[in-house]
This record gives structure tokens, C-alpha cells and sequence, in this order.
């Protein structure tokens, strides 16, 4: 493994995208700020995901993920202006979860240093990899079902949402 | 390789924003007083000379930068910092994927004049849209202001749901031209159609007749999917909050909105990024809709012929080069006209004007227009 | 070929699942909760990713797609809950809405 930069890009992506990541989970005082750094954790995922071959899935990563739903988060935050995080003291049954999910990761890094490990780099890829035309013939030909199911699941979503954000009328405001 | 990059790059920065910026400022102020009969800013000058006003840009960034950066108690100095990076940043990036020019061949090598040539071109334009959001929401949030605040949740709704249709009704013409990359969309609006050439595919006639066939459109997107431009520019503007669609700096109800705590230099990014946002408007739709650097019936390959035996292959692709970049900026300075008239003949939007817009009238039609989009081609592709 | 070994890819997906369901099962606050379910669910795209890019196999991109979709639907209905438990108990504490617990 080289240290060319590509590899250099993939470390330095995958720390941006945990440290913001864990800006969610342990920031106690500010939300919008544990927002932001979510924002940034998947902004630096869909530049692994562009480093991965898989272009189209970057960009579409940054523009619904970071771009919208994001935004939605931003926007209720702000909408509920509470600029309070946590409100007591942490439950205590995770610890056991965290330290035997921590094993099973460091255990799966250091698979790799076997000999023999039985991932390598990966296969040879064909032309237009990670293309939007790969994966919309694949949408729209063999997943068809799979599209028109999340297609569904949107309307729903979107009729749900605007049900359970509505006032009532005559509601005091 | 990379002096063509380096000259591209440098290109950029000297046209959109030492040689563009400065040209909004003025254009916003001489056409406008133009459009309303007065005579507009005209006092800067350099020595006694005002050169018609052009010297107020000049004027406007000395006065931001010698101005205090305020930042008001309560606030979130690392937030209120960062927001007019974001909205400035995409303003800025979207310029790597605009083509200026085509490909030309100069004895053997190829340049091609667009600063990063991705397959998805279209696709990094919309993402970079979505980034551009951040930056008026969190400016918004950070000034620990109640007028802030509300013109920042009026920018992000108003912005997002913009970003749906805005994607949306450029589908017809991602069906139309079968590519989301922008250098080939512009080369592809390089031809020409035949106007009545439809009457052949409807088997109305069995062949055009002679005058009928010589009356040829260029293959543009604002002749091919009308509608779609109209959708699409209406979209764009609304998505960055240009005037009519500035309820989220609603001058006369929210004091400036979510820009309101910014002075300075600060307020001089935000400032800068409302203007650079007219002329990538202007490009973006330009490439999409106006046939990008193309000239109308006259393709690449006409004009290095036409001029090739007076001058010599090398001299004529430069000379084609030049005359494509001039085609294309002149095609922006239109576009940038057409945003300022737009700006100063109609009245602001109310906010829920904006949304019903947004979604009751522009989302069905862009629907709409995919669906007669498909017909027509399918119907073509049959027969 | 690939720029790093899958294995680290891996490690990085199941870090940030590990990241996430802390969150989930930590936190106090509503939407830190739901943004934690967002930091899972971006861990598992990234192992469809790396995993489509192993076996050269574009409906792993596919997926990733149907996730994505699932994840916006997901936070639209969550956070339509969340402003509506908001407006009935003026809080955001998950401990306040625990009737159904024994």
C-alpha cells in the first residue's frame, strides 16, 4: 500500500467523517453545532464514496444527504430553538454493547494483517463503473420493483409528514 | 496539462470575477436607473474623472473593507464566521464544470476549455446548489436575532424546495440530449434540426420540399424544451433568491433578513456571493438552454473550413476558439441583462406566493413536461 | 485496483455504526437520536459501496440509492413526530415519552 495520494485522501476522509460523527454523539450543548458536524461527516463520505469508484452515489450523497435532509434537521432545530443536548445522566446499559462492538472492529482490522488476509483490493473494473447509467439501467430494468417501492414509500412519507406537522384549525397559537 | 489548467483557471478568475463582478455592480445600478428613468450612481471618480459610474464597485469594496466586522453578543463567533464562506464557496465551484469552449485540436494535443471535465456535470452543479444552502441558514442562526432568524427559515424552505423542481424540470432535456456532461450537452446543441422535419416523422408528407427543408433551428435547449427553460430559470432564481424571489432579504419587512448582524467584510462575502450567483445563473443556463459556446447554424467544423484556406489550419482553430468564447460571453451578458430586467419589473413575491409557486404550479408542469418529453421521443425513436 | 484494502473500509463503516448506535442508545435528546440513526445509516452505505466496488457489482450502488431513499423518508415522518411531541409535552427528552414501558 502506497502512500499516494488517493490513500492519504482515504485516512485523512475516514478521520473527518468519524470526528464528526462523534461531534454528534458527544456534544452535550449544541445541537446545531452536532448538525453541522453530521453535515460534514457526509460531505467527507461522499468523497470516500468518489474515491470508491462509485460517483454518481457521491454525488447524490451530497445532494439529498447533505444538501437536504440535513437541512430538514437544521430547520426543525431551528424551529424548536432549544439550544439544549442531553438531560441527564447517560443510560448505562450500552457499555457492554460499545465494548463488544469495539472488539469486533478492531478484531475485523486485524484480519487484515494475516497472512493470506482474504480481502484484497478489489476486481478490475469495467468501463463507466459508478456511472449514473450503471445504476439507472439497473433502477429501471432489473430493480424496477425496488424503484417503484421507494417511489411509494416516498408518497407516503411525504403525505405522513404533512399530517403529523399540521395544525389543527382553531388551534390557539 | 497543467499550464492549460493553470491558464483556464486564470481565465475564470479574470473574467467572472475581476472582469464580471464589478460589471453586475455597475449593470445593477446604470440598468435600473436606466429602466427607471433616472440617472443612477455617477459620483465616484478618480481625479474628477466618473467614468459613467464604473468606478462605484471599486468604491463599494474599499467601503467594506475599511468597515468594523461586528459581531453581535450572544452570537456564535465560529458560526457566524463560517456562514458567508458557505454561501460564497458554491457560488465559486460551480464554475470548474462550465464549459467556455469546445475541443479543439491544435496539431495533435486537445484542449478542451472547461476546468474539470466530469460525466456528471449537471449532477455536481445541483450538489453544490444543495451546499450553497447552508450558508444563508446558519447566517441566520448565528446572529442570535429574532428578524435573523426568520429570514433564515424562509431561505431554507424556500431554497430546498426549489432544489426539487429545479432538478425536475431539467429531466426533459436529460432525455432530450441523453447526457448529464456538460462539455457534450453544449457540443450537441452544435447542429442545427429542421423545423418542419416533423411533418416527415408524422408521415404528413413523404418528404419535405426544398424551401421547407432549409428552414433549420439550432438544436438549443430553449427550442427544444421550452418549457423546461422557462421552468428552469424560474427555478434557478428562486434558488438563489434573486428579485422577485427575495422574501428571505425582504428589504421592506425584515430589515436585510438573515444578512442583517453582518457588516464588513463579512457582509461583503455575502455581498459578493448574492452577485457572483448572476453570472453562474447566466452560464448554467446558458449551457443548458442556449447552446453554450455554440453559434447558431454555423458548427465547429463550418467555420475552421471557412477559414482554413485563407489562413492555415492552426490560426483557424484559434481563430474558432476565440470566436466561441466570445459567443458564449455574449450569451452570459444577455443572461445577466435578463435577470437585472427581471429584478427591477416585478414586484417581490409574497412567501407563500413563492411556495405555491414552487409546488402547486412549477411541479406539475416539470412532471408534465417529463411525461410529454417521453411521448414525443418514444413517438420519433418509433417511426 | 482499489486504493485501499477492503478490510480498512470495513473497519471504517463498522467505527461509524459503533459511533452511531451510541448515539442511539445514549443520548437523551430526540434528534440527536435520529441524527445517530443517520450516522448508522451512512456507515451501512459505505459498505454497500465498498462492497460493490470489491465484486465490480453495480447493485450495490443500487442499494445504496434505496437507503438513501428510505433514510429521507424516514427523518421526514421522525421529524413531523418529534414537533409533534414537542407541542404536546414541551420537551425533547426521550425519558418523557417512556409510557409504554413497564
Amino acid at each position: 500500500m502506497s502512500a499516494s495520494v488517493p490513500v492519504v485522501m482515504f485516512y485523512a476522509l475516514g478521520l473527518l467523517a468519524v470526528l464528526g460523527s462523534l461531534g454528534v454523539v458527544f456534544n452535550v450543548r449544541n445541537t446545531v453545532a452536532g448538525a453541522l458536524s453530521l453535515v460534514g461527516a457526509m460531505v467527507s463520505l461522499a468523497g470516500i464514496y468518489v474515491l470508491l469508484d462509485a460517483f454518481f452515489i457521491g454525488a447524490v450523497q451530497v445532494l439529498v444527504y447533505a444538501g437536504a435532509i440535513m437541512v430538514l434537521f437544521l430547520f426543525v432545530v431551528m424551529l424548536l430553538n432549544l439550544r439544549g443536548g442531553n438531560f441527564g445522566p447517560p443510560r448505562r446499559r450500552a457499555g457492554g454493547v460499545f465494548a463488544l462492538l469495539v472488539g469486533l472492529a478492531a478484531l475485523w482490522w486485524g484480519l487484515d494483517l494475516l497472512p493470506g488476509a482474504f480481502f484484497g483490493t478489489g476486481a478490475v473494473l469495467p468501463a463507466d463503473f459508478g456511472g449514473y447509467r450503471q445504476v439507472g439501467a439497473l433502477l429501471f430494468t432489473d430493480y424496477v420493483l425496488a424503484f417503484e417501492v421507494a417511489s411509494l414509500l416516498l408518497l407516503a412519507a411525504m403525505v405522513g409528514a404533512v399530517i403529523l406537522a399540521k395544525r389543527d384549525i382553531g388551534d390557539a397559537e | 496539462m497543467t499550464v492549460a489548467l493553470v491558464v483556464k483557471l486564470l481565465f475564470i478568475v479574470l473574467v467572472t470575477m475581476g472582469a464580471f463582478l464589478p460589471l453586475i455592480t455597475w449593470v445593477e445600478r446604470k440598468q435600473s436607473a436606466v429602466m427607471q428613468d433616472r440617472i443612477g450612481a455617477n459620483r465616484a471618480d478618480l481625479a474628477g474623472i466618473t467614468l459613467l459610474g464604473l468606478l462605484h464597485p471599486a468604491a463599494d469594496v474599499l467601503k467594506l473593507l475599511s468597515k468594523e466586522d461586528v459581531v453581535p453578543t450572544g452570537a456564535n463567533r465560529v458560526l457566524h464566521l463560517l456562514a458567508p464562506v458557505l454561501a460564497l464557496v458554491p457560488a465559486n465551484a460551480i464554475l470548474a464544470v462550465i464549459p467556455f469552449g469546445g475541443i479543439y485540436d491544435f496539431a495533435g494535443t486537445q484542449l478542451n476549455l472547461v476546468v474539470a471535465d466530469i460525466d456528471w456535470g449537471i449532477l455536481y452543479v445541483f450538489a453544490l446548489g444543495s451546499i450553497a444552502t447552508y450558508g444563508s441558514v446558519i447566517a441566520g442562526w448565528a446572529s442570535n436575532n429574532n428578524f435573523g432568524l426568520l429570514g433564515s427559515m424562509r431561505a431554507s424552505a424556500q431554497m430546498i424546495s426549489y432544489e426539487v423542481t429545479m432538478g425536475l424540470s431539467i429531466v426533459g432535456l436529460f432525455m432530450v440530449y441523453g447526457t448529464l456532461h456538460l462539455p457534450e450537452m453544449a457540443l450537441l446543441q452544435d447542429h442545427g434540426f429542421r423545423l418542419f422535419g416533423f411533418l416527415v416523422h408524422f408521415g404528413v408528407l413523404h418528404a419535405l420540399p426544398h424551401w421547407l427543408d432549409l428552414v433549420r433551428l439550432p438544436a438549443w435547449g430553449i427550442f427544444l424544451q421550452p418549457l423546461g427553460f422557462l421552468l428552469f430559470l424560474t427555478c434557478i432564481m428562486a434558488e438563489n433568491k434573486r428579485p422577485p424571489f427575495d422574501t428571505p432579504e425582504a428589504d421592506s419587512e425584515l430589515v436585510a433578513g438573515y444578512h442583517m448582524e453582518y457588516s464588513g467584510m463579512r457582509f461583503g462575502l455575502f455581498y459578493t456571493a448574492e452577485f457572483l450567483e448572476v453570472p453562474v445563473i447566466g452560464m448554467v443556463v446558458t449551457t443548458l438552454f442556449l447552446g453554450g459556446w455554440a453559434i447558431p447554424w454555423l458548427s465547429q467544423g463550418t467555420i475552421i473550413h471557412a477559414i482554413t484556406p485563407i489562413f492555415g489550419v492552426g490560426v483557424a482553430t484559434g481563430l474558432c476558439m476565440i470566436l466561441h468564447v466570445t459567443s458564449f460571453l455574449l450569451k452570459v451578458v444577455f443572461m445577466i441583462w435578463l435577470q437585472m430586467a427581471l429584478r427591477w419589473t416585478l414586484p417581490r413575491f409574497r412567501y407563500d406566493q413563492v411556495m405555491d409557486l414552487g409546488w402547486k404550479m412549477i411541479l406539475p408542469l416539470s412532471l408534465a413536461n417529463v411525461f410529454v418529453t417521453a411521448g414525443v421521443i418514444l413517438f420519433l425513436e418509433r417511426s | 485496483m482499489s486504493v485501499v484494502p477492503l478490510t480498512h473500509v470495513i473497519g471504517l463503516s463498522m467505527i461509524l455504526f459503533v459511533i452511531g448506535a451510541l448515539g442511539a442508545l445514549l443520548r437523551r435528546n430526540m434528534i440527536v437520536v435520529l441524527m445517530s440513526i443517520e450516522v448508522m445509516l451512512n456507515a451501512v452505505n459505505l459498505a454497500l459501496v465498498a462492497f460493490s466496488r470489491h465484486w465490480a457489482d453495480a447493485a450495490g450502488q443500487m442499494m445504496v440509492i434505496v437507503v438513501i431513499v428510505v433514510a429521507a423518508s424516514e427523518v421526514a415522518v421522525g421529524l413531523g413526530i418529534v414537533l409533534s411531541l414537542f407541542r404536546n409535552r414541551e420537551s425533547l427528552d426521550v425519558e418523557d415519552v417512556s409510557l409504554l414501558r413497564w
